[in-house]
């Protein structure tokens, strides 16, 4: 079968469960996102997803096969892709390069020590669609350091799908961004290849609401109800998490 | 080309300083030499942030494997470079498996134990190495079988001088290269690397050997043009010695490898010969004056001054 498949996720930090018989899954085309309140284990499930973390018990699939075993960048390679909720950028190279590096390395060039790095016609046509895509163009060649955070923000997004994934979590793509700006983001999703599977973590419910066509709700590491966002918006557990509690 | 303007400027300021300092032949082959440890260092530390204060380990192994292929092998110097830089590279290589999973303070204890451990091995193994009294007997052939090496030194300079030539030129290719371009990143952001699908630890065990094969040419070339090793090779000194040079320099750029290497001999010399006592507090006093006001060392002078001026003249940009 397609996708991503989570059957049974658990992950416990000695006496501490934080994600708790997680069952998920995620398909093409999919737009979904996963929110909750803090400490819900969001990104926990994130980074078992992703391979950062090994899950205690359970299983992961990705096209049928077990996933669970393999590290980060085995699974990047396979297509599982994420952004970071804190902006872990190449600060220090020029936006260009930044969406260089993924394309040479997805293209398995990262070990080439002969010729340029920027000496292949095509890296580089498919370094400058990307950096239309994002309206980045204008800042190709400023350094990653001296961008506006919400520019940073859309490097992040060009950068990770520079890889070509086929799953894409976003882990908190507007965090940090001035409400200005957030509309970016925003337009940057919409714009998405249609087949791409996505998972969308945010604390931002404007943005989630503007984005997924489905939502799950995690709380306390257990998934509490999953549905459309009308479904969601008009649930009174949901209501209560996010209003009586006080909450944002 | 623009590119080529630097390289050249330094080319011709080594025959300047040939022809400047005629009885100082030793002294400038000595600078040459520990340019290409320098650089080797820029690559591990400045392009691919692999903090270490172990690279005599590296330069070491080379010094003793030319040294000792040359008395029971073969004595031809260009082959000996070869067997440096194999040499050099095999030890990073195999202390790069256990070194690169460890970052920060671990790794510059650890690599500070590698060199200890070579030092202590070739103390030890008296027949081989010679210990403490250094390896002698070192008679080579004339480079490429044309140029004998003379007591004077001339042979000896521009034979370090073609090599610091090589590695640099081998260096600025790598640099712009992807396998350069990824080491950058790695420095950047080791977690994002490992995010866009590569392997962080092998892609550091392969900086770490070609740069511990470059040390070994290093110490290669020391060996076969001193006809000495001794065990100072594999000392921290050393190590110590070349990272300051660089940070003098400043790291992440070649250039600053070769200006750092170059300040810190000639002041090393001047301030030895006036006074044999205190010349250590004269580096001690430039290092300090390049970290406060050089962050990132002197090859960063032109673009601070630049900047001074022109916020002289627009407040605050």
């Amino acid at each position: 079968m397609q996708g991503l498949e989570v059957r049974g996720l658990s992950k416990r930090f000695g006496g501490l469960t934080v994600s708790e018989d997680i069952d998920f899954d995620l398909m093409p085309g999919d737009r979904k996102a996963l929110i909750g309140p803090n400490g819900a284990g969001k990104s926990t499930f994130s980074n078992l997803v992703t391979g950062i973390l090994t899950p205690t018990s359970g299983t992961i699939r990705f096209d049928g096969s077990d996933i669970g075993r393999l590290n980060e960048a085995q699974r990047v390679r396979l297509g599982i892709a994420k952004t970071f909720q804190i902006t872990t950028l190449f600060r220090d190279l020029t936006v260009r390069e930044n969406l260089r590096l993924p394309i040479l390395e997805r293209e398995r060039r990262g070990f080439g020590f002969i010729g340029r790095a920027n000496g292949h016609t095509a890296i580089e046509a498919e370094v400058d669609d990307l950096l239309g895509q994002f309206a980045l163009g204008g800042l190709a060649d400023r350094k990653v350091a001296d961008l506006a955070y919400g520019q940073q923000r859309l490097v992040e997004l060009a950068l990770t799908l520079a890889l070509k994934p086929r799953v894409l979590i976003l882990d908190e793509p507007a965090a940090g961004v001035p409400s200005s700006e957030t509309h970016l983001i925003v337009d940057a999703i919409e714009r998405l290849p249609e087949d791409l599977a996505v998972l969308i973590i945010e604390h931002d419910m404007d943005l989630v609401f503007r984005v997924a066509r489905q939502i799950v709700v995690l709380v306390q590491g257990r998934i509490l109800t999953e549905g459309t966002p009308e479904d969601i918006a008009a649930d009174a557990q949901v209501r209560e998490l996010y209003l009586g509690g006080g909450h944002d | 080309m623009k590119s080529w303007g630097p390289p050249l400027l330094l080319l011709i300021l080594a025959v300047v300083l040939y022809f400047a300092l005629p009885f100082n032949l030793a002294f400038l082959t000595r600078i040459l030499i520990m340019v290409v440890l320098v650089l080797s260092l820029d690559l591990v530390l400045g392009y691919a942030g692999i903090a270490t204060l172990g690279q005599a380990a590296l330069y070491g192994a080379g010094a003793y494997a030319a040294g000792l292929f040359a008395i029971h092998v073969w004595a031809d110097p260009v082959a000996g470079l070869f067997v440096g830089a194999g040499a050099g590279a095999m030890l990073a290589f195999v202390s790069g498996l256990v070194l690169m999973r460890t970052q920060g303070l671990t790794l510059i204890m650890l690599s500070i134990a590698v060199a200890s451990i070579c030092l202590e091995i070739a103390n030890k193994a008296r027949d081989v190495t010679g210990g403490a009294d250094g390896l002698r007997g070192i008679r080579m052939e004339p480079v490429l079988g044309l140029f004998a090496f003379d007591f004077i030194g001339k042979t000896g300079f521009w034979y370090a001088l073609a090599v610091v030539a090589v590695v640099f030129v081998v260096l600025a290719l790598l640099s712009r290269a992807p396998l350069g371009l990824s080491l950058r990143g790695i420095h950047e952001s080791p977690e994002r690397m490992a995010a866009i699908g590569v392997s962080v630890y092998w892609r550091r065990i392969t900086a770490y050997t070609i740069g511990g094969g470059i040390a070994g040419i290093a110490g290669a070339l020391s060996a076969q043009i001193t006809q000495l090793v001794s065990l100072e090779s594999f000392s921290f000194t050393l190590s110590a010695e070349a990272l300051i040079m660089l940070i003098l320099g400043g790291t992440g750029r070649l250039y600053g490898a070769v200006l750092g290497t170059l300040i810190f001999m000639f002041v090393h010399h001047w301030a030895a010969a006036n006074d044999p006592f205190n010349w250590l507090f004269v580096i001690g006093a430039l290092v300090l004056a390049v970290v406060f006001f050089l962050p990132k060392g002197v090859i960063s002078a032109p673009p601070a001054i630049t900047r001074l001026l022109k916020g002289g003249r627009h407040a605050g940009s």
